[in-house]
């Protein structure tokens, strides 16, 4: 299926937040998902369902002010 | 300055963004003195560009102040609180909601609200908002213990354009922590608002845009140090007109 990943349209397999961020190679443990504007915590990736068309946002630290 | 029940020696708060190369930053963290640094979050490409960051983050030993900065909605910001918690294992969120894209000025309606939510959900805010009484009032009720007014604009360098709502604001909240945050660009801004009774100044881009980020750092804890100490010796009134300093009684007359 395809989703929307960081604003780019990705095709992944895996039906999960986890499986996605396996599949597209997201391997630093210092990330944060968000799905479809909303917080999904480290603990719920495996269980969070992705659907056509979702948007995933993968965040990082990074300098700020 | 006691911020919720951290005890903090350093007076100044520092950005993490703009500085020429990671070791500018580090260096002109070490030479600042602080002890809190601002970050933030932004997407994360596959080769993992955020860790090495990170890495080196851990590597000064600062306390980490994550930002909500660029969120314009509540919405956005407390998605990003949450994943900021998350991320760098901290109750701590230097919140900004955003009104409009050129001066960067708070979205005060915003704040408040999304204050609210965070403070439910066991945050412990540090709002970037403007020197307006009620909206400070309004964010302590919602359960902030810290409030931080814009001197001016964010990045633009102006220093305090309006001290005396400064003033105002240590008068109205004489026991909240309040920390200068944005508009600071010389030392001597930093100074002026330690002198007005602020409890902290955090910058960013004076720092890491001066020709010597590390010169200017020290600078600023100079500053601010010179400031607080100013302001705890409690200054003279200003007057209007000359009062001689050397005794007039005791003067030789020569005509």
């Amino acid at each position: 299926m395809q989703i929307i990943v960081n604003a780019k349209p990705h095709e992944v397999a895996g039906g999960t937040v986890e499986a996605a961020l396996q599949e597209l190679g997201f391997a630093s443990p210092a990330v944060a998902t968000a799905l479809n504007g909303s917080f999904v915590a480290r603990s719920q990736r495996a269980v969070t369902q992705l659907a056509e068309g979702d948007q995933l946002e993968v965040l990082a630290p990074m300098q700020g002010g | 300055m006691r911020v919720y029940g951290s005890e903090i020696t350093s007076r100044l708060l520092l950005g993490t963004a703009q500085y020429p190369s990671p070791a500018v930053l580090a260096e002109a963290v070490k030479s600042s003195g602080t002890e809190i640094l601002t970050v933030s979050l932004r997407r994360e490409t596959a080769d993992g560009s955020g860790a090495g960051f990170w890495q080196g983050l851990r590597e000064t030993g600062c306390r980490i102040l994550p930002n909500t900065a660029g969120c314009h909605s509540v919405q956005e910001a407390v998605t990003t609180a949450q994943m900021a918690r998350e991320l760098f294992d901290t109750p701590w969120i230097k919140l900004e909601v955003i009104g409009h894209s050129d001066t960067l000025q708070p979205d005060v309606f915003g704040l408040v609200e999304a204050a609210r939510i965070l403070c439910g959900e066991g945050f412990q805010v540090f709002p970037y908002t403007t020197d307006d009484l009620v909206v400070g009032a309004k964010l302590l009720e919602a359960g902030c213990e810290v409030l931080m007014p814009w001197g001016a604009p964010i990045g633009s360098g102006q220093g305090l354009r309006n001290p005396d709502a400064l003033r105002a604001m240590r008068a109205h909240f004489p026991d909240v922590p309040l920390i200068v945050d944005a508009g600071i660009g010389r030392p001597s801004d930093a100074a002026q608002a330690m002198e007005l009774g602020m409890d902290a100044v955090l910058l960013n881009t004076a720092v890491a845009k001066a020709g010597d980020p590390a010169g200017m750092a020290r600078a600023m804890a100079l500053a601010v140090e010179a400031g607080r100490a100013g302001f705890a010796a409690d200054p003279m009134e200003r007057r209007d007109m000359a009062v001689p300093s050397t005794p007039v009684l005791g003067m030789a007359e020569f005509a």
